[in-house]
């Protein structure tokens, strides 16, 4: 009798206990974020879509021979003695012409690995992440300008002591239908 | 019904009378019953997503209002699909009955002094029965779909339902008893004078037990949260309306919302003071009379109370739910019938024994000067700890 008492007087309470909880929550923040509208401030070095400045590229395959699932494409032959000399923004002399630099982003696993053997920096991730499409082929991102007018073309070797190139925080949206 | 009748002419024929001044009533109140619905699952999705720290629907119109619009023209549209083997005419009968048994009590419903249907004799008895009416629309529904889950939530919903009838109507005879009438009328006239008139407040640990048993007996009987193992979402995909689509499905949604409003309606009659005012100086605004506004108030925050719960607690076991009415709600409820019956008896003055003077509003004052010092405590203590971490 006195169990049956208790019991009562428990489910009673508990009730109560987690009514007054519930209507705490009533009025709580709420955490629903409106997506296409408000955005997740990622956090930095947030590993999203790979990117390539191709102008920085300077051919040497260290990333394709780091890629454990192997998505980048590269191609890339010898640059002709008679063209003008061009160097990568931290000075490094570009002596390969690279015809075709391709990512498959639908193999790509964001690993990250590609990026830290290159030594000009020139492939990274960046933050963008809304890159769905209804066609598989549209992940193969094609980085390669061959007609690309070399920005950092230097006509001679830079200072000795060239300041680190930061990559940029951002980077531009590469559009994937021009080759 | 009266009020309406009055308007007519004495020279149409009586049954003309009868005939038009019913049909205006039964158009005013089906269609309040029927839209209703559109605008409590609404509420219920946003205290849901409130509840739960989200938003609740938002898409659809200035917040989300149209939402429930929506969603009522899609299952309007859909195809009602009979399942091979159902019952095609129990198939199609159930829903209408569910229906029916939400709509009915409306009849007797008191929304003001005369703002009223029908006024039966035996309303109390009369809403007590007809929502039973539901339950074999219920276990037709499960019979008629052919499926082993309609069918177990069917069953279910039979059990619970005769189960939990017993401890509310136990809990309605204290009412009945002091009131000395079963008029659902009678019963709020005799509410009169204001907050502590009102039969939630009056007998002071009896009546608000009684109010809580038939409150709880109401849940149950309306399958809501938490005793919704009739159409228990985890083990019985979706209890009796497994198999119903489209339409009957919407008519199995509006019964529900309905069945709770009716519930709500019949505690706020029985015992917050149906159409009565807090205070009798809120009963009007000039000469516009407040009472549907206060009945209808007073019902839809105990349909938020519903809400609440049911984001609260989570489902009963069967057993549970059969513990609860059998050993917790019935001997409690039958001790409050003799006891009230007792008090209301002897001694055999008008009012019997005045409780309310020498046992009920003393305890209420008790209680009010415990919980001031438990409040006055706990915030010293708060203050000294305060004191002693700044320190």
């Amino acid at each position: 009798m006195k169990q049956w008492f208790k019991d009562v007087w428990e489910g009673v309470t508990t009730t109560l206990v987690g009514m007054n909880i519930t209507w705490r929550h009533l009025f709580a923040k709420k955490v629903t974020l409106h997506y296409p509208e408000e955005k997740w401030t990622l956090p930095p070095r947030s590993r999203m879509r790979l990117f390539m400045k191709y102008e920085d590229c300077i051919g040497c395959g260290q990333c394709v021979r780091a890629c454990p699932v192997a998505c980048i494409y590269l191609k890339a032959e010898k640059r002709p003695a008679t063209q003008p000399a061009i160097f990568a923004a931290n000075g490094q002399p570009i002596k390969l012409d690279v015809s075709v630099f391709d990512i498959d982003m639908s193999l790509c696993c964001y690993c990250n690995l590609c990026t830290y053997p290159c030594p000009t920096d020139c492939i990274y991730m960046t933050p963008e992440y809304e890159f769905a499409t209804t066609d598989l082929t549209n992940h193969l991102y094609h980085f390669a300008k061959p007609d690309a007018k070399f920005l950092t073309v230097n006509p001679k070797p830079p200072a000795p002591k060239p300041a680190p190139a930061a990559p940029p925080e951002k980077a531009p949206t590469p559009d994937p239908a021009k080759a | 019904m009266d009020l309406i009748f009055g308007l007519f002419p004495a020279a149409m024929p009586y049954w003309a009378r009868v005939a038009v001044a019913g049909g205006i009533c039964a158009v005013a109140l089906i269609t309040f019953m029927a839209l209703g619905p559109i605008l409590y699952v609404y509420v219920e999705t946003k205290i849901a997503g409130f509840m739960q720290d989200r938003i609740g629907p938002k898409r659809v119109g200035p917040h989300g209002m149209l939402q429930t619009i929506a969603d009522a023209v899609k299952l309007l549209f859909k195809e009602a699909i009979y399942p091979a083997g159902a019952d095609k005419k129990l198939f199609i009968l159930a829903p209408c009955l569910v229906v029916l048994g939400a709509f009915l009590s409306f009849v007797v419903i008191p929304f003001g002094s005369r703002l009223q249907a029908t006024d039966l004799n035996v309303g109390v008895f009369y809403v007590i029965a007809v929502s039973s009416i539901s339950t074999v629309g219920v276990i037709m529904a499960g019979w008629a779909s052919n499926n082993k889950y309609a069918l177990f939530g069917a069953m279910r919903s039979a059990a619970q339902i005769v189960s939990y009838e017993i401890p509310a109507m136990m809990s309605l005879l204290a009412v009945v008893m002091l009131v000395g009438s079963l008029s659902l009328q009678s019963i709020v006239v005799a509410q009169e004078g204001g907050l502590p008139c009102w039969f939630l407040f009056r007998y002071f640990p009896l009546m608000p037990i009684a109010a809580l048993i038939f409150f709880t007996a109401g849940l149950a009987e309306c399958n809501r949260t938490p005793f919704d193992i009739p159409e228990a979402e985890s083990e019985l995909v979706a209890g009796f309306h497994t198999e119903y689509s489209g339409f009957f499905f919407a008519m199995f949604f509006l019964a529900e919302y309905t069945e709770m409003l009716v519930v709500s309606i019949v505690t706020s009659v029985l015992f917050l003071g149906g159409w009565w005012a807090p205070h009798p100086a809120l009963q009007t605004i000039g000469p516009i009379g407040l009472g549907p506004v206060w009945l209808i108030s007073k019902a839809w925050f105990l349909m938020f109370v519903m809400m609440w719960l049911r984001w609260t607690l989570p489902r009963l076991r069967v057993d549970q739910l059969m513990h609860m009415a059998w050993k917790v709600l019935l001997p409690v409820a039958m001790v409050l019938v003799v006891v009230v019956g007792t008090l209301v008896m002897w001694p055999p003055t008008r009012n019997g024994f005045p409780w309310d003077r020498w046992v009920g509003w003393p305890l209420v004052a008790l209680l009010a000067v415990y919980l001031v010092f438990q409040v006055l405590s706990a915030r010293r203590y708060g203050v000294r700890r305060n004191r002693q971490l700044t320190a």
